[in-house]
């Protein structure tokens, strides 16, 4: 089998699994990869701008709750329908993101984190400081949550809906890392002065990543907040800047999986160490120290380092 | 013959240092221009200026009838001026294929397989195209480089020290291979390997303290008693 047949057949058979998974699973595990598969999509998107364009961004939690928000107030203040809201969420993240973009690409390393950060914040605040018309702290219930006849607030067509999400997303990454723009984001993260030296505009083409990735997260934002039902402005504080992070580098950055199994590991790490005990936060310390020294390119990145050079 | 780039009095300084002072330059369309000159004579910093990587301090570069003076480094690649550097630059962690992609697509992805295959062909790596760039060694590094500029399809290529660190028989058929651009490609040759620069050019500027010492005939040159005080050290090592 050619490199490129093996990597769709494995992607295929990913999303085969999810979706004979929801066939098997108890209610509770099948609700948790629902979540667990819209989180993905928020760190495919993470993974976009760091694991293949090499901008370490500290402010996806922005365009995570521009996502949301753009989902969500819509309907609260305007009683829109699900639909259009949910499309004007995914919008809402690739425009905050061009946005932050313009101005955060100016700078590089250390100052785009602390740029990007404070962005951030930045949001997190005037979510908080508008409270009349965002709910601010407490947030607010999504009502209207019935797409083509589909009510998803119930478990069977949450599930599809979060798995097409979560398909459209892979399939998506997998082609745009494929593609010619792909090969040149990982450019501009190997060498950025070598590429600008073949034609490219280093900025455009960083710009262009980030958009893209505020896209997945606005995505992922929106169809959070419809499928789970609420919105509010814990979404948009820091921790949601690190998950897609964590998730990255644990599922390996760099890679299109990576981000899902980076998102399964760390959730079920939460789940299950918090039934024994409250610091849960510990071990998933302990298991972020583990990967930093024993591998530091991530479960996906280390596999393909041992001999699966074909992973995409 | 036509010029297609005529640089006028080009300056650039760091700090205190006069590293490019009032250079008037021109190149010939389809020429090989060999730039030659002590170590710190301005050379990298000249052709830097050229190619967009440092930005002129006072001066003018002009590229066939346009002023791309103000003109950013991505742009004038794409204008057609390409730089192979100094120190090799490669993207290790990538294929030696996607190392050429980068350069050949940046022209628009129609036809990359065959346009790779044609540049890598032309260096002699064709058949190490799926090696990973790093693990090459250091000449054929250098040819991936000169590679990576084909692909480009300039009309202009810089080339920075291109012979560095090759074998002897890497020499020649690097020689071999530039001379066969001309005249379609206009060369601009920075080289201390004296052998390469009489073989190759048609015509020689020599670059002393950042100024301009002579330029002319590689004949002309090596009987410049200026050149052969400054830089070439007498007749014996004008070979």
């Amino acid at each position: 089998m050619s490199d490129e047949s093996k990597s769709w057949a494995l992607h295929l058979a990913l999303i085969t699994a999810l979706f004979a998974a929801q066939f098997v699973l108890p209610p509770y595990h099948a609700t948790n990869l629902a979540r667990i598969m819209v989180l993905a999509v928020f760190a495919m998107g993470y993974n976009i701008a760091f694991g293949y364009t090499g901008l370490l961004s500290l402010g996806h939690a922005l365009f995570f709750a521009a996502g949301m928000y753009g989902m969500g107030l819509p309907i609260w203040l305007l009683d829109w329908t699900s639909l259009p809201a949910l499309l004007t969420g995914v919008v809402a993240g690739g425009v905050v993101a061009g946005a932050v973009g313009v101005l955060a690409l100016r700078t590089t390393g250390v100052s785009f984190m602390i740029v990007t950060l404070m962005f951030a914040q930045a949001g997190y605040l005037t979510i908080l400081y508008l409270n009349t018309y965002s709910g601010g702290d407490e947030g607010f219930v999504v009502t209207a949550r019935i797409i083509a006849g589909l009510d998803l607030a119930a478990d069977t067509p949450r599930y599809f809906a979060a798995l097409a999400l979560f398909s459209v997303a892979m399939i998506g990454c997998l082609i745009l890392v494929r593609s010619p723009f792909g090969r040149v984001m990982v450019a501009m993260r190997e060498n950025e002065e070598r590429s600008r030296m073949l034609g490219y505009n280093p900025f455009a083409v960083k710009l262009t990543a980030l958009v893209l990735s505020g896209v997945y997260a606005g995505a992922a934002g929106a169809a959070y907040g419809m499928l789970f039902g609420y919105v509010g402005a814990s979404f948009a504080q820091i921790q949601y800047s690190i998950l897609p992070l964590l998730y990255v580098l644990l599922g390996g950055a760099g890679t299109v999986i990576g981000p899902f199994l980076g998102a399964a590991v760390m959730f079920y790490l939460i789940d299950i160490a918090s039934g024994y005990t409250s610091a849960y936060f510990f071990v998933v310390g302990a298991a972020l120290v583990a990967l930093v020294l024993f591998a530091p390119k991530g479960i996906l990145g280390t596999l393909r380092e041992r001999g699966l050079t074909w992973l995409p | 013959m036509a010029a297609m780039i005529e640089a006028t009095g080009l300056t650039r300084h760091f700090g205190g240092i006069r590293a490019v002072e009032g250079v008037d330059f021109s190149l010939a369309q389809g020429e090989i221009h060999a730039l030659i000159g002590p170590n710190g004579a301005g050379k990298t910093t000249f052709v830097s200026l050229l190619s967009g990587r440092i930005p002129v301090q006072s001066g003018t570069i002009r590229l066939g009838e346009e002023d791309i003076t103000a003109l950013p480094a991505h742009i004038r690649v794409r204008k057609g001026i390409a730089y192979t550097f100094q120190i090799t630059s490669i993207y290790p962690r990538l294929s030696v294929y996607d190392n050429v992609a980068l350069a050949a697509q940046s022209r628009g992805a129609a036809g990359l397989k065959t346009q790779v295959a044609g540049a890598l062909g032309r260096v002699g790596l064709g058949d190490l195209a799926t090696q990973s760039a790093g693990t090459l060694s250091y000449g054929h590094q250098r040819l991936l480089e000169l590679a990576m500029g084909l692909a480009l399809r300039p009309r202009v290529l810089i080339l920075d020290e291109p012979t560095q660190g090759l074998a002897a028989g890497e020499i020649e058929r690097f020689k071999t291979l530039v001379s066969s651009l001309t005249p379609d490609t206009t060369i601009l040759l920075i080289e201390h390997n004296m052998d390469v620069v009489m073989d190759l050019a048609t015509r020689i500027t020599v670059l002393n303290f950042g100024q301009v010492l002579a330029t002319g005939s590689p004949d002309a040159i090596r009987r410049n008693p200026h050149v052969q005080a400054a830089y070439l050290g007498g007749d014996d090592a004008a070979g």
